[in-house]
């Protein structure tokens, strides 16, 4: 008896002092949730309320919590620049194409990397990391691409950076970690070769790094702006992350407009347009990356497993 | 020969990834001999006649060395300081009990990261304006005077680095989370049944198992050093904040592409992936001694 109230007493102190720690942790977390969550969103959900809202509403700091001045000007706005759709248009067609030739190329160049029996895996697989951590950098790269006849071309867009060897090696490890080796043996004796064997057996296996690699390169494709800076000349073939940089940061509206009454008109516009535009153009992948989230620590837990 | 025909179908799957990554990857890195050369468009790479180390002479001399050097390694160690930010934050989300929450919380605080670089630098813009913007309404609804943020040379590092960690420390955890997820619940029943509290927990299982991944992402990080990211800051830059913005890859574009001085640019490119060669190197080998932990 006493001995079982020895042992007891301790037991029961250290539970006690650890609720109340604990307890103090719990709230100390929800507050701290709480914070980070409001400066998440508060911003965001300012766009939004301020796209609604009369522009001299919000300058003049009486936009808050929800719109003032009701209007949907900066939407009308959005509908007349015909610049904006262009980018519209070639950034999904940019993000479509560039998305399939990248998952093409890395998906499969990943698989056979991923095989033990890929006589010269060692240096084949160097030579991809390489790339990592060395390259020609700018003016190299920017003299070779034009070079090949690409400069200001739709392929620029879609071709010369399709591969990328971080997405190569989680998907390595991915093939390498859930694809049973017997069934290639099985499927080597049932006489299938190694393409086909990849297509009808690997891909529908592999659901959850596809998708993980498809929403990594398309949101790739849909925000860059860089190659399009270096690579592109041609207005129509603008994406429209470059009209956004026009619109939202070098002002290129405001110059081309006149003075007086007439200007000042033009400047709200130009303010409501920048609101409606952030969200136009931000919507689309907002809408998608939640249902492919659930999928994202399973792919990057899969990739931080080391070779 | 044999074992490489036995399986033709492996190379055929390869061969687009590496004739891609030979033509536009491999190929510029021999172009890299221009920053020796003075390029001429008539006579190509191979026959634009040899200068040495013209180019390298001249950025080291140019009055822009100090400035682009002192601004790319403060920005860099600056944001190099909130690299605990994401663990920190990873060890907190781990803590979460109710799921939905969690869930709830990862969704909302992953967001920011799919925002452009062009929409992001366009809100700081917006909210940050002294004028109209949320900050300059903010500081007016306390009678104060906004400070410029986008404007200032001496603001302009923190502006970077904060505006970076709003848009990424959600994002960051999650590898954290990964590694957090794959600790074994023995540990912490174990733990439990010797009376550890959940701060205690987090101290001597959680951080000790965050370890491995921390190094290794440090050790990576070291290595960008200085490769301070080209798009936000040419985004931020302006007229006001040039003198705090101007950093190596911002220069590089200007008077290679801007200004078509192609040897020179690349000769300022290549000083700069030397330089962060050699400290990947170096630390690496550094973390090998002292911690077991290397990239190879």
């Amino acid at each position: 008896m006493s001995r079982t109230g020895i042992a007891i007493k301790p037991a029961a102190q250290k539970t006690a002092s650890r609720r109340s720690s604990d307890s103090i942790l719990e709230v100390l977390l929800y507050i701290w949730a709480a914070l980070v969550l409001l400066i998440t969103l508060y911003p965001l959900y300012f766009i939004v309320i301020a796209s609604f809202s009369d522009p001299s509403a919000v300058g003049n700091g009486q936009v808050w919590f929800y719109p003032k001045g009701f209007t949907l000007d900066g939407y009308k706005e959005l509908l007349n620049h015909s610049n904006i759709w262009i980018g519209y248009k070639n950034t999904i067609l940019y993000t479509a194409v560039g998305t399939l030739i990248g998952l093409a190329v890395n998906l499969s160049a990943a698989y056979a990397l991923s095989r033990k029996d890929l006589f010269g895996r060692r240096a084949i697989t160097l030579f991809f990391i390489f790339t990592m951590f060395f390259n020609g950098g700018l003016i190299p790269t920017f003299l070779t691409i034009r070079d090949f006849g690409l400069y200001d071309t739709f392929l620029v867009m879609v071709l010369p950076f399709a591969v990328g060897v971080f997405d190569i090696i989680v998907a390595r490890t991915f093939f390498q970690n859930s694809i049973p080796p017997d069934l290639w043996e099985a499927a080597q004796i049932d006489g299938c070769g190694n393409i086909r064997y990849y297509v009808q057996v690997v891909l529908p296996l592999s659901k959850a790094i596809i998708s993980v690699l498809a929403l990594w390169i398309a949101v790739g494709h849909w925000n860059s702006y860089f190659n399009a800076l270096i690579y592109l000349k041609d207005k129509e073939l603008y994406p429209l992350q470059l009209i956004l940089r026009n619109i939202l940061i070098t002002n290129q509206m405001q110059s081309s407009m006149g003075t007086g009454e007439a200007a000042e008109i033009a400047m709200r516009l130009a303010n409501m347009l920048r609101y409606s535009v952030i969200i136009v153009s931000t919507l689309p992948i907002m809408c998608i990356y939640p249902f492919v989230q659930k999928y994202f620590n399973q792919g990057v837990m899969i990739g931080a497993v080391k070779q | 020969m044999g074992r490489i025909g036995r399986n033709w179908g492996l190379y055929v799957l390869l061969l687009p990834a590496v004739v891609l990554l030979f033509c536009f990857t491999y190929i510029p890195m021999y172009g890299v001999m221009i920053a020796f050369k003075d390029y001429n468009p008539v006579m190509g790479i191979s026959g634009s006649p040899w200068v040495g180390f013209k180019h390298f002479e001249r950025f080291f001399h140019s009055y822009q060395f100090e400035l682009t050097i002192k601004n790319t390694l403060f920005i860099s160690l600056y944001s190099f300081a909130t690299f605990p930010i994401p663990i920190v934050f990873a060890l907190f989300v781990n803590q979460m009990r109710q799921n939905w929450f969690r869930r709830f919380f990862q969704t909302v605080t992953y967001m920011p990261h799919f925002i452009s670089t062009v929409v992001l630098v366009g809100l700081m813009l917006i909210l940050l304006s002294p004028g109209n913007g949320l900050i300059g309404n903010l500081y007016r609804l306390f009678g104060a005077e906004a400070p410029n943020l986008m404007g200032s040379a001496g603001l302009f590092s923190s502006v970077y680095v904060w505006s970076d960690v709003w848009q990424q420390t959600g994002w960051n955890s999650i590898i954290f989370l990964a590694a957090l997820s794959a600790v074994d619940p023995s540990l912490y029943e174990a733990a439990k049944a010797d009376g550890a509290s959940r701060w205690q927990n987090i101290w001597h299982i959680d951080i000790p198992m965050l370890m491995p991944t921390a190094i290794t992402l440090l050790i990576l990080r070291v290595g960008g050093l200085l490769g301070v990211g080209f798009e936000k800051v040419y985004l931020m830059q302006n007229n006001l904040n040039i003198t705090g913005s101007e950093v190596i890859s911002t220069y590089v574009y200007k008077v290679g592409l801007l200004s078509a001085q192609y040897s020179f640019s690349s000769a300022v490119n290549l000083f700069n992936t030397v330089v962060n060669f050699i400290l990947l190197i170096l630390v690496n080998r550094i973390s090998r001694r002292y911690s077991e932990q290397s990239l190879w």
